[in-house]
């Protein structure tokens, strides 16, 4: 057996911060890849975890299966009931948090150095040895279930399920990751047996570990935790290409305020021109007060608390959207200034001082980044998953100042679709119309 | 001048010599300046707080405090209306503020070298403010946006507020931070300018500075700045209208068609730290933790969640943190088939057994194991660190109360906890309140 130590000592250069990130790509003797940055300044350590596919497995009639499934991990494993292993937990002062998000399992662990042995052994028992009683099912069914009916009555999830559900249809994309009440309801200990089997495998997994500890000892520390996974489950889904027309949707609620998203198709973040794009969605809505929507809808005309776009590059899907509220009687308006600061971007494009302005932010800002244990292993695991290496650290502001204004207002004229925007409404609009209508 | 090492003497063999690097000055106008030296990334915090809130507000202009906060990113007499957050970003930079009851602070995260420019633009907007009637005009939709956002849109929200209300009496801290809606749409150019001139001035701030930086560097710069600004002779005594004896229980139900799941809530009036006087409220964190942190080893959470499946979720909670009176809260959110009135006499039971028992020893050294890591792992938040010394001191507090909290946190104890929840479960002192989606829940 082998064991691959690359150090690469990255500096991160920008026009106002210097970091340094020492990231080291480590692989176990079991075959297990991790990139390691060795902080021991403070004595404890951060590990993440990322398995990609997640909800988008569940199998057809089980939506809600692989959440539900990693809102059981903590639920009891090995021999140990939920209770008994939360409580070891605390003894351990240590933090472990299990969570699915639409492509993904993150699980996040938090330990002091001197803990270290014992925590890893109980998050391997809850990742490996999980024990789904029928019990700890029925009590976290009961959670769920009471999210998704709060979630049924809530503005802004009511708006998103809508756009998505018009957007990708029967695609996993389509639906929540909690699943109905009806499909949640149904769901057994086999089907949680099988979301088990289809998602935690090795194959999948992306690792990142920050903090009191070194890369030497990382990889024997990652077999103990991980070897025992299966090596690959099922395939993940097609990709599905967004393609909903232009419009808006009402979706009619009793609440004194409206709550828009809204969207068109986006970009692959492997895109050469996607850092262009980042930055025309930076001058449109994502640059907080300095954005356009936020200078004309907010502070130009008070119409909102709020207003931002942002591009959603997916695995499987890309798409722009945005959100917006605005009282029922001014949330005309504020669709209104959105739409034609859209198209005027798409046809005029930023000007030079906007473009140097987004990347001065955005070089700046990337150190700034850096600045816990935690973040970075979040930052990690998150570079790993889209096919980015360490040296990104370093260049990735040399991408964001390679941009030229005429790539730029390229890219703005080719992703901002005034045309192709469709809004979810959700609330008693004033004078909104669904449109095209039924 | 003082430089003060924090020794959080922390016991445990690997982290002994843990703690936060703090050096404190106060400048001739009555300005404290705290500094927190962190210098493992080129990064700095610079927070500017304020020792006046949303309860230090006049009656009748209740919001006031936050749409200031709001206004100050208008212009001043060397900077155009918007540029201080614009040139906070142009130096790759964030910057936000928030209100509280208790304070309201401004703060920017931005690389080291660039401490000075914002000091000059944060010493700048604390005396030249200008404001306009057009911008007062329009960020007034604002945050009557903000509290439809955060409030009218949330049934959770309506129902706190609701609350409050009904729990504090006299004291401000039963208004909202954003205000009433009917107040918040009255309040004009003058009534900002007024508590604006009166609360904004050196002796009635605190600077924070944390990150990589040195605290001579950091006084010369807060001397250079702050320092020539003069105090405010006319700043009030902070003496806040106080609580009356509370006599008698209040009870309130709160429908709405939005609430998608009833629930009950209870809070009672707690004490909270107080310069030199921190006991009571360190026995509280116990207490809530004891009783409500974990679902998984809480009595409620026990009782209620495991072995009589009552409820599907329940909670207790404190915050220490408080100018003047804390409160001390518990919800649970029944199971299906549960009624509120089930689930408040199950809770009841539970808090009542509490009383009647004995505190397990091993739940106590679990939680004082839990919060001794808190002060390592609170070690790699820097902005963490200021918020904590910036509420802190806007709170009465001093530098020495924040680094004698970890120490007296050890050495709670259960009688400690039985004393002051004898003292706190009061149901004279306390709302409950049931939030419900129709009349037909609420039983």
């Amino acid at each position: 057996m082998r064991r691959i130590l690359i150090a690469l000592c990255l500096t991160i250069v920008a026009t106002t911060a210097r970091a340094d990130i020492d990231i080291k790509e480590v692989t176990s003797p079991g075959g297990i890849n991790a990139w390691v940055v060795e902080e021991p300044e403070i004595p404890f350590v951060a590990l993440e975890l990322r398995f990609q596919g997640g909800p988008v497995l569940d199998l057809p009639g089980k939506r809600g299966a692989t959440n539900l499934m990693v809102g059981l991990l903590e639920e009891g494993s090995g021999d140990m009931s939920a209770q008994e292993f939360q409580a070891k937990l605390e003894e351990l002062a240590a933090s472990i948090s299990f969570r699915a998000t639409d492509d993904t399992i993150s699980v996040s662990a938090r330990f002091l150095t001197e803990n270290k042995e014992d925590v890893v052994a109980l998050l391997r028992q809850a990742l490996v040895e999980p024990r789904f009683d029928q019990e700890a099912l029925d009590r976290v069914r009961a959670q769920v279930i009471s999210g998704i009916a709060s979630d049924a009555k809530s503005p802004n999830t009511i708006a998103s399920d809508t756009f998505s559900a018009a957007a990708y249809g029967d695609h996993p994309y389509g639906s929540a990751i909690e699943g109905t009440i009806e499909s949640v309801g149904n769901l057994t200990q086999d089907d949680m047996r099988d979301a088990h089997r289809n998602a935690l495998v090795r194959d999948r997994l992306y690792v990142a570990v920050v903090g009191d500890t070194t890369a030497e000892t990382v990889g024997g520390l990652l077999d103990d935790l991980l070897g025992d996974l299966p090596q690959d489950g099922p395939p993940l889904p097609e990709n599905i290409t967004y393609d909903m027309a232009g419009g808006i949707t009402v979706v009619d609620f009793d609440t004194p305020q409206s709550v828009a998203l809204f969207g068109h198709g986006g970009m692959k973040r492997d895109d050469e021109d996607f850092f262009a794009a980042v930055i025309v969605n930076r001058v449109l809505g994502a640059g907080g007060f300095e954005s356009r929507l936020m200078t004309e809808v907010r502070e130009k005309r008070g119409l909102t608390y709020g207003i931002s776009s942002f591009l959603v590059p997916r695995f499987h899907a890309e798409v722009m959207l945005g959100r917006v509220a605005s009282s029922n009687e001014t949330i005309a308006e504020a669709i209104e200034v959105t739409r034609s600061e859209w198209a005027r971007m798409a046809e005029d494009g930023i000007t030079a001082e906007e473009l140097e302005v987004a990347k001065t932010y955005m070089t700046g800002e990337y150190p700034l980044r850096f600045d816990g244990n935690a973040e970075i292993a979040k930052i990690m695991v998150g570079m790993q998953m889209i096919g980015l290496t360490p040296e990104y650290v370093t260049n990735r502001n040399d991408f964001v100042e390679a941009v030229t204004l005429e790539d730029a207002n390229r890219v703005a004229a080719e992703l901002l679709q005034p045309e192709n925007l469709h809004f979810v409404v959700v609330g008693k609009p004033v004078g909104l119309e669904n449109t095209p209508s039924e | 001048m003082t430089r003060l090492f924090a020794a959080l003497a922390i016991m445990m063999s690997a982290v002994a010599a843990q703690a936060e690097d703090v050096t404190t000055y106060t400048l001739d106008n009555g300005m404290e300046v705290v500094v927190i030296e962190d210098n493992r990334a080129p990064v700095v915090v610079h927070m500017l707080w304020y020792k006046v809130g949303s309860a230090d507000e006049p009656e009748g202009v209740s919001g006031i405090a936050h749409f200031l906060e709001h206004l100050m990113f208008k212009g001043t007499n060397e900077l155009a209306s918007g540029e201080f957050s614009s040139v906070v970003a142009a130096n790759g930079g964030s910057d936000n503020a928030f209100t509280s009851y208790d304070y309201t602070a401004y703060f920017q995260r931005v690389a080291a070298d660039r401490l000075e420019l914002m000091m000059q633009m944060e010493s700048n907007r604390m005396n030249n403010l200008v404001l306009t009637p057009e911008e007062v005009e329009s960020e007034r939709g604002v945050i009557l946006e903000e509290r439809n956002q955060r409030t009218e849109n949330s049934a959770n929200a309506l129902a706190r507020e609701q609350f409050r209300a009904a729990l504090f009496q006299n004291h401000r801290y039963g208004v909202p931070i954003i205000g009433w809606k009917h107040e918040m749409e009255q309040l004009d150019l003058q009534d900002a300018q007024d508590f604006y001139d009166l609360y904004y001035a050196p002796n009635n701030a605190i600077l924070i500075v944390a990150g990589d930086v040195q605290p001579d560097e950091v006084l010369a710069l807060a001397e250079q700045y702050y320092g020539v600004i003069p105090a405010e002779d006319q700043l009030p005594v902070r003496e806040r209208p106080q609580e009356p004896p509370q006599r008698a229980e209040r009870r309130i139900t709160y429908v709405d068609a939005r609430v998608s799941q009833p629930y009950l809530v209870r809070s009672y009036l707690a004490p909270e730290r107080d310069p030199g006087a921190q006991t009571e409220a360190a026995a509280l964190v116990y207490l809530a933790e004891l009783l409500g942190g974990s679902p998984f080893t809480s009595a409620l959470g026990q009782a209620l969640q495991f072995d009589t499946q009552t409820a599907i979720y329940t909670n207790a909670s404190y915050s220490a943190s408080w100018l003047d009176d804390a409160t001390f809260s518990f919800a649970v959110v029944p199971a299906d088939g549960v009624t509120l009135s089930e689930a408040e006499e199950a809770m009841d039971e539970v808090i009542s057994a509490f009383m009647e028992g004995e505190i397990d020893p091993a739940r106590m050294e679990s939680i004082r194991t839990q919060l001794r890591a808190s002060e390592v792992y609170a070690l790699d938040n820097v902005q963490g660190l200021a918020q904590r010394y910036g509420a802190a001191l806007t709170q009465s507090l001093t530098v020495a109360d924040v680094q004698a909290w970890p120490d007296i946190l050890q050495s709670v104890t259960e009688e400690d906890i039985k004393a002051v929840a004898a003292k706190v479960f009061n149901r004279d002192q306390a709302v409950t309140g049931w939030v419900v989606s129709d009349q037909e829940e609420a039983r």
